[in-house]
């Protein structure tokens, strides 16, 4: 394959960033249709237009998702990029890998793709990006029988699930997200590799309300990790951090000159419920009124952790905007247990229950959202068989519209014009 | 042995699911599991994690380019071995972590980071900018309005010392998607670079009736600007196809990713929004959508300047002005939207001014505002 002059990615060569021309380059000298994907890229920022064509249904055998069709519109050009298909392979929870596990994937995707890949795709894949639509079974075949791997989800099915790294490094997750999302991920096999919703469907698994894996922004379905009882405190750290001992927000801050650190004005001044006040040099806090934002825990590490009754949210319908509006997840569960000894029943009994009346009266390609916005709130919430309350909504509605039922009414609503009109004329 | 063409069925296995993350974890991480007491960042880009036996497990945290090869993947290995044992992660904004099990190992780790060049960037700890989120762009889509991988590269390059440093008031999550489609779901993100089209769909009738299911086609639309009408081929043939009301598209793009027939990218048309102000933590406000502050910069490969100069100016404002633990989104609502169009000099335009769906709750309704230079 030959070379192709690309001056104008050449340009970003330069600079401190890490470059993905350069990389190309390098991986050219055993991989050459890495030229071919540099030259097609060098036409496309001379065009400033993609040159890959739209879709092209391929796959492997048994399976409706984890490879996604892709063609290139100029393939006498770039023949090494004809075909150009891109594999999702499942990560592991939390993104851990052995070197071990990673060679492996590397030798499988020399022998039967680009070399390129992406580390990792927006849902959590890790994505190859690039192979031919006959190297597609022989790959699957390899991946499942040498590597014991599989490939994630694309299509109306659900998306492969993905978590924070949860308490494998984190003090502050309320449960095991890495569990919680590997035993959904096997749970739901079928509905992963085999598209039978309306659209796509998403669970993220975030271990705490920091949410780092942006669950109650992009997922459909978000399990997030939350506590009960007291922030636990430790009154003698409190003191190290007023008298400096420790720096503020676990050294987060510490470029810049901020100033001695201030526990007025940075954590209780800064706490949305001012919940927390100071007895001489003892911190207080009502957590009746705590609202579980985590800045104080952010800011004090070691003095504060979160409760020990821990359990997670679970929030519903959050998407992107296309097509009616970008929207977050609304809160539907305030608390459940997240137990793996009842195979986490609390979570999948509410899964299944979305999924039953989502599948039904959910329309081609409208996320659950969607379909939440469509038939209100207060429908939706008799589907989970969750009682209204109060945590549900910012505020009540301003507008009295209500949807009364029949039977809610005294007498129903059968009534007779000629009785009316004997005691009122036309 | 491996796949026989001729029985494509013979010992297939299915259904495997991922591998399990326990193995693939360090000693340190599987022994202390769930019994962290704190962290601590003890320089840019090192994260000092304490457990309850005592254990310290040392993290040096780099940044990647998210278009990565298998050869760059088998020096992480390289480096991985060396000094972690064997073991490595990814962050979910594309990160690279090597972790150790003692401070000692952490120097010559990052000396080692440090003699490899560009590759590996220390950084993305704390109040700095973190790796920028993003979708494939022109490296690999059908559906783009930009690249992405190359304007991120740009982007970086330039916020790179906040990459490496830890001096602003804040994180500042920058995100990136190629289309609205956004598959790097970035509209709650402290800054947005997104994306967009603004020429309505050409429609290829001689394709359109092989490509298309009409109806999906037509319903696709969110705004019924798609209609269905009897039009004449290229061969002069009379077939069904489709016509676009113009006046009425919002260019979402979503009639192409139904019908092949209908492309709608185009070298001028297309171009790049930036929406700033959102997050995802729940930490002092509630989680905020990105809001729309510039509604179009053009496609300016290989570097993008006007892109880039418009990132660098928020970030750079911002630094300056708001409080320690503000993000981009609590900064802009503390001093006013009003005031943050004056501070960063980025011109208010009607496009900011929202006419979709419940476009009403973002209008103001209230006498109270900030007299600013916009009121003459």
């Amino acid at each position: 394959m030959p070379k192709h002059d690309t001056p104008l990615l050449d340009e970003l060569e330069k600079g401190p960033w890490p470059s993905f021309v350069t990389d190309l380059k390098r991986q050219a000298a055993t991989k050459p249709e890495c030229w071919d994907i540099l030259g097609q890229v060098e036409l496309s920022y001379k065009d400033r237009i993609t040159h890959w064509k739209h879709g092209g249904i391929v796959g492997v055998f048994g399976y409706g998702g984890g490879i996604v069709g892709r063609y290139s519109d100029v393939p006498k050009q770039f023949p090494g990029v004809a075909h150009f298909h891109t594999v999702r392979v499942n990560q592991p929870s939390g993104l851990y890998y052995s070197t071990a596990k990673l060679r492996a994937i590397c030798d499988l995707w020399q022998k039967y793709g680009s070399g390129m890949t992406n580390m990792h795709g927006s849902t959590g894949d890790m994505v190859l990006l690039g192979t031919t639509t006959p190297n597609l079974e022989p790959l699957f075949y390899d991946l499942t029988h040498d590597l014991n791997q599989d490939l994630g989800g694309s299509g109306s099915n659900l998306r492969t699930p993905a978590c924070c790294l949860g308490k494998s490094r984190c003090e502050w997750s309320c449960y095991d997200t890495q569990a919680l999302c590997h035993f959904l991920t096997n749970k739901y096999q079928d509905e992963l590799h085999r598209p039978a919703f309306p659209y796509k469907f998403k669970f993220k698994m975030s271990g705490c309300p920091n949410d780092c894996v942006a669950a109650i922004a992009r997922s459909d379905f978000a399990v997030i990790g939350s506590w009960k009882d007291d922030i636990r405190i430790d009154q003698a750290a409190v003191k190290g951090y007023i008298k400096g001992e420790f720096p503020s927000n676990g050294g987060a801050h510490a470029g810049r000159d901020w100033g001695k650190f201030d526990i007025q004005k940075e954590v209780l001044d800064l706490c949305p419920t001012n919940c927390m006040w100071m007895e001489g040099d003892t911190l207080k806090i009502d957590n009746k009124e705590c609202t579980r934002c985590m800045h104080c825990i952010n800011v004090m590490p070691r003095a504060l952790r979160p409760g020990l009754e821990q359990g997670a949210t679970i929030c519903v319908g959050a998407k992107a905007p296309i097509l009616e509006g970008a929207q977050f997840a609304t809160m539907i569960i305030p608390f459940v247990k997240v137990d793996a000894d009842s195979e986490y029943e609390a979570v999948t009994e509410n899964i299944e229950k979305i999924w039953d009346w989502w599948m039904e009266v959910g329309k081609n390609r409208e996320r659950v959202g969607e379909t939440i916005q469509r038939v209100g709130l207060p429908t939706f919430l008799k589907v989970m068989e969750v009682e209204p309350l109060p945590q549900h909504v910012r505020e009540p509605r301003s507008n009295p519209y209500i949807f009364w039922q029949e039977e809610e009414v005294e007498g129903g609503w059968e009534r007779d014009i000629r009785e009316f009109r004997k005691r009122h004329a036309q | 042995m491996g796949y026989n063409p001729d029985k494509p069925m013979e010992d297939r296995i299915t259904d495997l699911g991922p591998p399990h993350y326990g193995e693939l974890m360090p000693p340190v991480i599987q022994k202390n599991f769930g019994k962290w007491l704190y962290h601590e960042i003890t320089q840019p880009g090192v994260l000092m994690h304490k457990a309850e036996s005592g254990d310290e497990c040392w993290t040096v945290r780099v940044g990647a380019a998210r278009l990565i090869s298998i050869d760059h993947i088998r020096e992480i290995c390289d480096i991985a071995d060396k000094h972690c044992g064997g073991y490595v992660r990814w962050t979910t904004r594309n990160n690279v972590e090597f972790m150790v099990d003692s401070k000692a190992k952490v120097q010559p780790l990052l000396d080692d980071l440090k003699s490899r060049g560009n590759k590996f960037p220390i950084g993305a700890t704390g109040a700095s900018v973190s790796a920028i989120v993003h979708t494939q762009g022109w490296v690999h889509c059908h559906t783009p309005a930009t690249d992405a991988s190359g304007v991120v590269k740009a982007v970086m390059d330039e916020l790179f010392d906040y990459f490496t440093s830890m001096t602003l008031p804040a994180q500042v999550r920058v995100a990136l998607a190629c289309c609205l489609n956004m598959c790097g779901a970035v509209h709650a993100s402290d800054i947005a670079i997104l994306g967009i089209h603004r020429k309505p769909p050409m429609i290829d009738h001689d394709a359109i009736s092989g490509l298309c299911e009409l109806p999906l086609a037509i319903s696709a639309c969110p705004l019924g600007a798609v209609k269905p009408i009897k039009a004449t081929n290229s061969k002069g043939e009379e077939v069904k196809s489709v016509k676009v009301n113009a006046e009425r598209c919002m260019f979402c793009g979503n009639c192409y990713t139904m019908c092949p027939a209908m492309p709608l990218a185009d070298p001028e048309g297309d171009g790049i929004a930036i929406l700033v102000g959102g997050k995802v933590s729940n930490s002092r406000a509630m989680p905020k959508f990105s809001k729309l502050v510039i509604p179009f910069l053009p496609n300016t490969p290989p570097r993008w300047p006007e892109t880039v100069a418009a990132v660098k100016n928020i970030v750079d404002v911002y630094a300056k002005d708001a409080r320690k633990y503000e993000r981009v989104g609590e900064w802009a609502e503390r001093i006013g939207w009003e005031k943050f169009f004056e501070k960063t000099g980025i011109p208010f335009t009607i496009k900011s001014i929202d006419d979709y769906r419940l476009a009403y709750d973002t209008w103001r309704t209230s006498t109270q505002f900030k007299f600013t230079s916009h009121i003459k």
